[in-house]
């Protein structure tokens, strides 16, 4: 069973779908009980970094997370701002995130990127593979995935970058340690590779 | 490296699609869900939607409706249509669209794109002008309300305030080439792409994939959005949805 973690923040309706046309068991809920039984899990995330977190922590979520993906060492996959809540911290905000990956979430630097348009960056863009993992297997990483955000995840260590996207720099856009995933990127919107995703997600 | 989109753009009007011809004769063209299913197949690269009453009569997007096809939907999703504050922007990006787009209620009030911008983060928000050519005097202007109403902002330096405000996207919709399959109007899209620095896309005008291309050439990474040429077929304009890309999607210098 996978645990579609709702806290009032994005896209849990389309996640839902797709796991629904690919009959793998999910439940989208904040609720402790049901969550706590689940055994894998989906951070989605859209808006802003304290938000995000302030809601988590509110929720009473923040701890039960600890509890089952660090202590219980159960796979967390967290999408877009749910990715970047996997950092320590975030130029975008003063809360603490998660904490789960070594690093701090920053701003995309504009005058790196030598054409127009420069922020957000904002449509389909191929992934370079850094680490070989069994979540990106049947992906095509040429095609990729779509992307829609200013804030990048800054990964403290080498060893925690699955992926990466050339936007002006190079940025980690896949981030993993060890039951702990991050995709900057949307595989709910990102067709045929998403699902791919999702599929590796809940089998693996 | 990034590519440019492709962008299929719906008009919604009484519950069903319909497209228009300089924001006229608006002909039926089939359902919003079944029109999502089929993009859906055809792997587009994102997908808009517009309501072309909501601003009019003056309502509410229509939320119960748009879930239904967010829910479907495999595809990055855009709206825009009667969109007058920050909450409404915030209750669309939790039905699972990823960009909302104002258009009138940001002429009239340029402090709302701040405000939904602080909501839900300035990569959501989409600023939407319909422009015109002047007859006489040259230049652009702007309109709203279907283009029935002439708004005084000039297409330059609102623009710049819309960047400077949180506009992560600028479409320009081209009220003269709606439906005429007649080209992009190029002058006017290098203009603009001298103006901003965020995103942009422009609509009107595209009748062959062969335009899709004149565009990304004349800018670079761009959005070529286009109605007619994926929901009608042939001289006729019989209805047939349908999706086509150009072979480069980065532009001249690639």
């Amino acid at each position: 069973m996978i645990g579609i973690v709702d806290y009032g923040s994005g896209n849990v309706s389309a996640i839902a779908t797709i796991f629904k046309h690919l009959k793998v068991p999910h439940v989208v809920s904040g609720n402790h009980a049901e969550l706590a039984a689940a055994d894998r899990y989906i951070l989605p995330g859209v808006g802003a970094f304290d938000q995000v977190m302030d809601d988590l922590v509110r929720l009473g979520l923040r701890d039960l997370l600890d509890e089952q993906v660090l202590d219980k060492g159960k796979k967390a996959m967290g999408i877009c701002v749910g990715m970047q809540i996997l950092a320590e911290s975030s130029e975008e905000g003063d809360l603490p995130g998660l904490g789960w990956i070594p690093g701090r979430v920053r701003r995309i630097d504009a005058a790196a990127i030598n054409s127009l348009p420069k922020l957000p960056h904002m449509g389909w863009n191929s992934l370079a593979l850094r680490k070989p993992s069994p979540l990106l297997a049947d992906v095509d990483l040429k095609r990729g995935f779509y992307f829609l955000h200013s804030y990048y995840f800054d990964v403290r260590q080498p060893e925690h970058v699955l992926a990466t996207v050339a936007y002006g720099k190079d940025m980690a856009c896949a981030v993993n340690r060890d039951n702990v995933f991050g995709m900057q990127f949307h595989p709910e919107k990102s067709h045929g590779n998403g699902v791919n995703l999702f599929r590796n997600f809940a089998e693996f | 490296m990034l590519r440019s989109r492709i962008i299929p753009v719906l008009l919604m009007s009484d519950g069903g699609l319909v497209k228009t011809q300089k924001f006229k004769d608006a002909k039926y063209v089939g359902d919003p869900l079944n029109a999502v299913k089929i993009f859906n197949e055809k792997q587009v690269d994102e997908l808009t939607f517009l309501d072309i009453d909501a601003s009019v009569l003056g309502r509410e997007p229509d939320f119960t409706r748009l879930r239904g096809i967010a829910v479907e939907s495999r595809m990055p999703l855009c709206y825009g249509g009667g969109v007058t504050s920050a909450a409404q922007a915030t209750r669309l990006i939790g039905l699972g669209f990823e960009k909302v787009s104002v258009s009138s209620a940001a002429l009239a009030r340029p402090q709302l794109i701040a405000e939904i911008a602080d909501a839900v983060g300035r990569q959501s928000v989409v600023v939407t002008l319909d422009v015109k050519k002047n007859a006489i005097f040259g230049g652009y202007s702007l309109h709203t309300h279907n283009g029935k109403t002439k708004q005084k902002s000039s297409l330059q330096d609102f623009c710049q305030q819309a960047g400077e405000l949180g506009a992560g996207e600028i479409v320009i919709n081209n009220i003269d080439r709606d439906g005429m399959m007649n080209g992009y109007d190029l002058d006017l899209a290098r203009q603009v792409r001298g103006l901003v620095q965020c995103p942009l896309s422009f609509v009107g005008g595209a009748g062959s994939v062969e335009d899709l291309q004149a565009l990304i050439d004349a800018v670079g990474v761009v959005g070529a959005a286009a109605g007619s040429l994926f929901v009608f077929k042939g001289q006729y304009r019989a209805v047939l949805i349908n999706y086509q890309k150009p072979a480069n999607l980065f532009g001249a210098s690639h």
